[in-house]
């Protein structure tokens, strides 16, 4: 196999170039049947019974490699996450990379050996996959883009129409870290502490759905935050949403990155969290359940879900000295301010 | 420390406070206007929810202390013409990209292929201007006296270090003359001032005594805590009460009388007063900062470029809400046509400008007064 | 326009340091704040420390402050002295 320490054109010709990346790399790293047979499209074996579940992400993460992960390793995540939260028991993924002419092979590596490495933890199997190379200056080394297959319980109804006053929002664990530990870098801070959560959460997410909880509804706090996330949500079922401040858990280190560069940790990625809407009666066994599980141990009750009030904010902080205040929307993209 | 600070967010002091404020609300014979004239007190106010807590009687309103808020028009066309020079990398404060200047903004600029990047600090655009010696660097020098020393600092380092591709558009303001104007403007009604804690720190609470000397108006520092912020009005509410105006200093844990000479003398050393204009408040003579004429060299404003006639959006009335005339509410624009995803005046694209604290904090408040 | 966060310096050189807040680090310059010493606690702003942050002083606040508003967290309005003066 010829050694190569940059990405070429070439690579992503089809030529002999790309067959080397294909056979030198990927097939090594990504060992599952499906992808041996190297045909134009990956024939699989029967979905099982349930609905199937569908989704589609892109990954354009700077730097591509930070502490507690890299972006191979969290574009299967995300896309994992994206049907876990559904209800969705993960199968199938796609990846598709577009890298940049001059793009180290090293780095390469480290992504696809991450990606191989979540595919392995989440217990699914990558089973097609593409290469296109861009000229240099026209990308920014690597770009991803997956898709997944999954499936659901035919039964099984969650989803945001479910959601009703009464309910209570809970957390898996505490938010903002990738996306604080992914603009402390960019700016120059350092913290042993602050690192990325992410992570699959098929396992937590199917245990939680198990455990006998009412789970109206799930989702993952991915860009724009818990904020962002919460803002969706109540805005699709026409109700209020209150958060505790005091029952957030936000890490010191991300409290501190957050404070030198002026963001708010409502607003920043999780990318191993979950967030779920329990029925009132139900959230304390969907704690018990999710702190019992090595994904989920510092699982929090965070808010409530009320009747939309007219007058009143859609989504309410009831900040710690007894204010509150309206959580909105991501508006823009995350700039760190001095004033 | 972080204990210590901790204490300033105290729930129970922030109960303790408020009834205070309730007991001393329940003596005033007519409404008071407090302002605060710093953009930081205008967002820790909204982020804690200050408002909700205050009693009837006691109002709070935001002036002039954004520096995005009253930085021109034609400032921004100014940057964005340098932005567009092909050798030059404009290095900003965050808070500067999204402001619309006349016809475009620097995020805008920046998405159709002009080098701008957005930093942190001052010394981070210095370091930009080593790594790229080849280019000019040009660092938008928006700011008060808190910010102004720290890009005098970065131009001392630039001076010692011979780099010589790092220049400053000077935009920078100071506190005393708009305070001087807002008091002889005739359509402002203030009772008392909440003097910014930071600048504070740089210029020395003695630096305010025309406030009570002068004009006889309470005035009070305070830090950025609801437990500073609620002590810096409660005290604010007790001087007016008492018909004796002084200058108290409420942040003593960092703000002393004299300030920080040093920042004060890196400031002397690079700036000098200068004419300029404010968004909304026109012109104010001797009221911004701009390069001493033996650093001419360091100053990006004598960079030949053609720039676009400036023009404001119509029918804005930023001025009259940085002058506490009006409230968000009553512009035109607001909500309607200027929100944070389009604002169309400087109010509203700062974090920390009136009408953006307005509309992500306020505008549900109304029904909700403590 | 006074973003500025408490830090404690851990490292120290010549001009600049080294500060931390709540585990995360960044360098600082101590051009404006040439006391500071390792261990001390200053006020950060855009990169440099603008000034050190007394102890001291913070402790007499909150205690100015519990004199005007009445034990903090015990029955408002019957200790309270008065009309309290902030310095």
């Amino acid at each position: 196999m010829k050694r190569f320490d940059r990405i070429l054109l070439g690579h992503g010709a089809g030529g002999r170039l790309t067959q080397d990346l294909v056979r030198g790399l990927f097939l090594p790293t990504f060992d599952n049947p499906a992808l041996h047979g190297l045909s134009d499209s990956a024939l699989l074996d029967a979905l099982p019974s349930g609905r199937p579940a569908l989704t589609t992400d892109a990954f354009v993460v700077d730097p591509p490699v930070f502490p507690g992960g890299d972006l191979g390793y969290l574009s299967v995540c995300g896309t994992v996450n994206d049907l876990a939260v559904a209800g969705a028991r993960p199968l199938w993924l796609t990846w598709a990379l577009i890298l940049e002419e001059g793009c180290e092979e090293s780095l390469l590596r480290t992504i696809a050996e991450g990606a191989a490495r979540a595919a392995d933890e989440a217990g699914v199997k990558i089973v097609a996959g593409d290469t296109k190379v861009v000229p240099r200056g026209k990308g920014d080394r690597i770009y991803a883009v997956t898709t997944g297959l999954g499936v659901s319980p035919i039964e099984r109804d969650m989803g945001d129409h479910r959601i009703t006053p009464g309910d209570a929002v809970l957390v898996s664990g505490s938010l903002a870290d990738h996306g604080a530990t992914v603009m402390a870098c960019r700016h120059g801070l350092e913290g042993r502490g602050l690192r990325s959560d992410c992570m699959p959460l098929a396992s937590l997410a199917d245990a939680l759905l198990e455990c006998g909880a009412d789970v109206h509804s799930m989702h993952d706090p991915t860009r724009g935050g818990l904020g962002t996330l919460c803002a969706e949500v109540a805005g699709r079922a026409g109700l209020r949403i209150t958060l505790q401040e005091s029952s957030l858990p936000v890490r010191s280190e991300v409290k501190g990155a957050c404070e030198l560069l002026g963001l708010d940790p409502l607003h920043l990625a999780s990318e191993g969290r979950l967030v779920a809407f329990v029925k009132d009666g139900d959230a304390d066994k969907a704690l018990a359940c999710m702190r019992g599980h090595p994904g989920g141990r510092e699982a929090e009750r965070i808010g409530d879900v009320e009747e939309r009030v007219a007058g009143r904010a859609p989504v309410a902080l009831l900040t710690a000295i007894g204010g509150e205040r309206p959580v909105d929307l991501l508006s823009g993209a995350n700039l760190p301010r001095i004033c | 420390m972080s204990a210590r600070e901790d204490a300033f967010r105290d729930p129970a002091r922030v109960a303790a406070l408020t009834a205070r404020l309730r007991e001393q609300a329940g003596r005033l014979e007519r409404e008071i206007a407090i302002m605060e004239v710093c953009g930081t007190h205008t967002h820790a106010i909204a982020e804690a929810g200050i408002r909700r807590l205050l009693p009837t009687g006691i109002r709070l309103i935001s002036g002039p202390g954004c520096p995005v808020c009253v930085t021109p028009v034609d400032y921004l066309d100014r940057a964005v013409a340098l932005a567009r020079l092909p050798d030059v990398i404009v290095c900003t404060f965050g808070d500067l990209i999204r402001v619309p200047a006349s016809e475009t903004s620097l995020e805008h600029e920046r998405a159709v292929g002009c080098d701008v990047r957005d930093v942190y600090s001052a010394r981070d655009a210095l370091r930009v201007a080593r790594d790229n010696p080849d280019r000019r660097v040009v660092f938008l020098g928006v700011g008060f006296e808190t910010t102004l020393p720290t890009i005098a600092a970065a131009l001392d380092e630039a001076e010692r270090e011979g780099i010589g591709n790092f220049q400053v558009l000077a935009g920078g303001k100071l506190i005393e003359p708009p305070l001087r104007a807002l008091l002889s403007d005739g359509e402002v009604e203030v009772d008392a001032f909440l003097l910014p804690g930071h600048v504070s720190v740089i210029l020395g609470s003695d630096f305010y005594r025309f406030l009570a000397d002068e004009y006889q108006v309470p005035a009070a520092i305070a830090g950025f805590a609801p437990v500073d912020v609620l002590a810096g009005i409660s005290e604010l509410v007790r001087q007016i009460a008492s018909g004796r105006p002084r200058v108290a200093n409420l942040y003593p844990r960092v703000v002393c009388a004299g300030g920080n000479r040093l920042a004060q003398e890196l400031m002397e050393r690079f700036f000098e007063p200068v004419d300029t204009r404010w968004r909304g408040l026109g012109e104010i003579p001797a009221s911004g900062l701009g390069l001493r004429q033996s650093y001419a060299h360091r100053d990006a404003g004598h960079i030949e470029v053609d720039v676009v006639r400036s023009r404001e959006s119509p029918g804005c009335r930023c001025g009259e809400v940085l002058k506490g005339v009006i409230e968000p509410p009553e512009c035109p624009l607001y909500e309607k046509v200027c929100v944070p995803d389009d604002p169309r005046g400087a109010c509203m694209v700062s974090s920390e400008g009136t009408c953006a604290a307005w509309y992500r904090h306020e505008r549900y408040a109304a029904g909700a007064r403590a | 326009m006074c973003l500025a966060v408490p830090m404690q310096v851990v490292e120290r050189r010549e001009f600049d340091g080294t500060a931390e807040v709540g585990g995360v680090r960044r360098q600082v310059s101590l051009m404006m704040c040439p006391e500071a010493s390792l261990g001390d606690y200053v006020l950060v702003h855009a990169g440099y420390a603008i000034t050190l942050i007394d102890e001291a002083e913070a402790q007499r606040t909150l205690e100015l402050i519990e004199q005007v508003v009445g034990p903090i967290g015990g029955s408002l309005g019957e200790s309270y002295a008065g009309d309290g003066v902030l310095q």
